[in-house]
């Protein structure tokens, strides 16, 4: 699919520099049409820099950005096919939320009639019929999360920007929005950029993730290839948790989840000893904490076991789910 | 002398109203008796007549002021003349304010933004006097700074007069309008902007459909000063104005020979002043200030 992909938006060798800071350093990146992009990366890491760069709120100090293959690097933010959905929703306070919606169409003198139709259409898709007279401050925050979308989404852009968009909302809606948000992103067809610092909400959305630190990309793939073949450590760090195991005198890298324990069962070509320290209930699975007999400490989270804490137990894994990096 | 205070805390902690009371006692005194005292035998004044041979001030109920004032062709002029300066003043305030507030507020750098608010504000620390007597010699034609320096290139004083009064004032009354359009720049955020821009805006378009409407409360904030510090202004007219006169210079006239006739007149400003607020109150611009 990768292959036939269009490259709607092509970032090459860019910089940016605030002060002695090197916000970005050197990125190079291609996003496919159609694809749902996600940066992530920890804050100050410059995946927000390069969103306002692609956006045109900043200007690099190097290198270049093409959409649809034209090169906008100098170009003001008014006239790149791209729109933006703010973290801080920047909706209009002085206008109700139709008008907001209609603010891009009305720039470009669209006519009043398809203008209308547009925005309702709009509302309608963000399921928000029937509040386009009411003023952003009488919404609520995941309401007004749907008319920053709305307002952005009407005006029809090749690529949607979304800054760390979901950040201000609880977890319950959060986690309704991330699906919404994909179900939408696949309904209209628009490339998405993704800002966060979630991984979570990278590895749930995304059809790619580019990790970011210290304005560099570390790693860029699917959220499987980044969760299951880190690159490097900041990547198997920062996304997931790992085990950091001395295992016959090597250093592997391995997931909690992947570790069993158990009191005599092996499932697994690695097997390693050690007494249950803690065990942590957290719903659907649970945290055990093993000392293991080489001196390691090691998670494991799985479903509850019948365990008590002091049970000598049996760790074990498949090794081909350990990572190097 | 501990206990009587914490049993008279205790007391009025469970009388909220009594609390209440006390608390707005003495500002509440000062608007009754100084602030409204004063308007009120100002009104009262301005039905009142003189004796014209002696000029003692007879108490009493007569429309013959109003009457004067408005039927003398020379007042309504005065009267027209100073909205006229009041409003010239409050344009230029604003037409100037605006970008100097927002270069402060959105352009320079956070440290410079401090010092230019010093800057704005230092003018202040000046006595009032002292600057319009300043203008003066900037204005002075001839021998005045502005003519020595600019004559060369052929623009010339405007002189003393009309012109003289609304640049004097202006600069007196500057400050007073680019803080409140400051202040509210500053609390502009800055996405909105971004967000205008995005969505496909010029900056002038964003400058009207966004950044004035949201700026409008502090616009009016800072007219209501320099509006109304013009329409009771008299000294500058006096100093720099020529001939020309305001409604302050002839309430000043009047002061000493027709007391009642003078609060007849400064019924003015007032009046205006509160026809403006009417208006602005209707905008809807007050609530949000």
């Amino acid at each position: 699919m990768r292959e036939s992909a269009e490259i709607t938006v092509s970032i090459r060798n860019l910089s940016r520099s605030f002060g002695a800071i090197k916000a970005v350093n050197h990125v190079d990146l291609d996003i496919y049409s159609g694809e749902f992009l996600t940066l992530l990366g920890p804050s100050g890491s410059g995946k927000t820099t390069v969103l306002r760069i692609i956006a045109g709120f900043e200007k690099p100090d190097e290198g270049t950005i093409h959409l649809g293959g034209k090169d906008v690097s100098q170009l003001p933010p008014y006239e790149r096919d791209v729109n933006t959905v703010f973290q801080d929703y920047a909706l209009f306070p002085h206008m109700n939320v139709l008008s907001n919606i209609e603010y891009g169409l009305r720039v470009q003198r669209i006519e009043k009639t398809e203008r209308k139709a547009r925005a309702e259409q709009a509302l309608e898709q963000v399921r928000l019929s029937g509040y386009g007279d009411r003023k952003p401050a009488q919404l609520s925050g995941g309401q007004r999360q749907r008319v920053a979308l709305a307002r952005a989404l009407v005006n029809r852009p090749s690529v949607l920007l979304l800054d760390e968009p979901l950040g201000a909302l609880d977890l319950k809606l959060r986690e309704q929005m991330q699906i919404e948000l994909k179900e939408l992103q696949r309904e209209v067809g628009i490339t998405f950029i993704f800002v966060t610092h979630d991984q979570e909400e990278a590895l749930t959305m995304s059809d790619r993730i580019a990790v970011f630190n210290q304005g560099r990309i570390e790693q860029i793939g699917t959220p499987r290839e980044i969760y299951e073949n880190p690159q490097s450590a900041f990547v198997s760090e920062f996304v997931g948790q790992t085990n950091k195991i001395l295992f016959e005198g090597k250093r592997i890298n391995i997931r909690p989840e992947f570790i069993s324990v158990s009191k005599s069962k092996e499932s697994g070509d690695r097997t390693l000893t050690g007494l249950l320290k803690d065990a942590i209930f957290v719903g659907a699975s649970t945290r055990f904490l093993v000392d293991a007999e080489n001196g390691e400490q090691v998670i494991s989270v799985k479903p509850l076991e019948d365990l008590s804490i002091g049970d000598s137990v049996i760790l074990s894994w498949e090794s081909k789910k350990e990572f190097l990096a | 002398m501990g206990r009587v205070n914490n049993s008279l805390a205790s007391w009025m902690h469970k009388r909220p109203k009594v609390r209440l009371l006390a608390l707005l006692a003495a500002p509440g005194l000062w608007l009754v008796i100084a602030y409204l005292g004063a308007l009120g035998a100002l009104l009262i004044t301005a039905f009142f007549t003189i004796n014209n041979f002696t000029g003692d001030t007879i108490p009493g109920f007569s429309l013959g002021n109003f009457h004067d004032m408005v039927t003398d062709p020379a007042y309504r002029n005065v009267m027209f003349r100073t909205l006229g300066i009041a409003l010239s003043v409050t344009l230029i305030c604003s037409v100037i304010a605006i970008p100097m507030a927002f270069f402060m507020a959105k352009v320079a750098k956070p440290r410079s933004q401090k010092f230019l608010v010093a800057l704005v504000l230092t003018p202040l620390w000046a006595s009032y006097l002292v600057k319009i007597y300043a203008w003066r010699s900037m204005l002075e034609p001839k021998t005045g700074v502005i003519d020595w320096l600019l004559s060369p290139l052929g623009i010339h004083s405007p002189g003393f007069g009309g012109p003289a009064i609304i640049i004097g004032l202006s600069y007196l009354w500057l400050p007073y309008m680019i803080l409140p359009i400051y202040a509210g720049l500053e609390r502009l955020p800055n996405s909105l902007l971004d967000a205008s821009g995005d969505l496909g805006a010029h900056n002038f378009y964003t400058f009207r459909k966004v950044i004035l409407p949201l700026i409008f409360p502090s616009l009016v904030a800072g007219s209501m000063f320099t509006f109304s510090l013009s329409l009771g202004d008299y000294i500058t007219a006096q100093i720099i104005g020529g001939k020309l006169q305001m409604l302050g210079n002839v309430v000043y006239q009047n002061f000493s020979i027709n007391l009642p006739f003078a609060a007849t007149i400064a019924t003015i400003p007032v009046t205006i002043m509160a026809l403006y607020l009417w208006l602005v109150r209707r905008t809807g611009a007050l609530a949000s200030l």
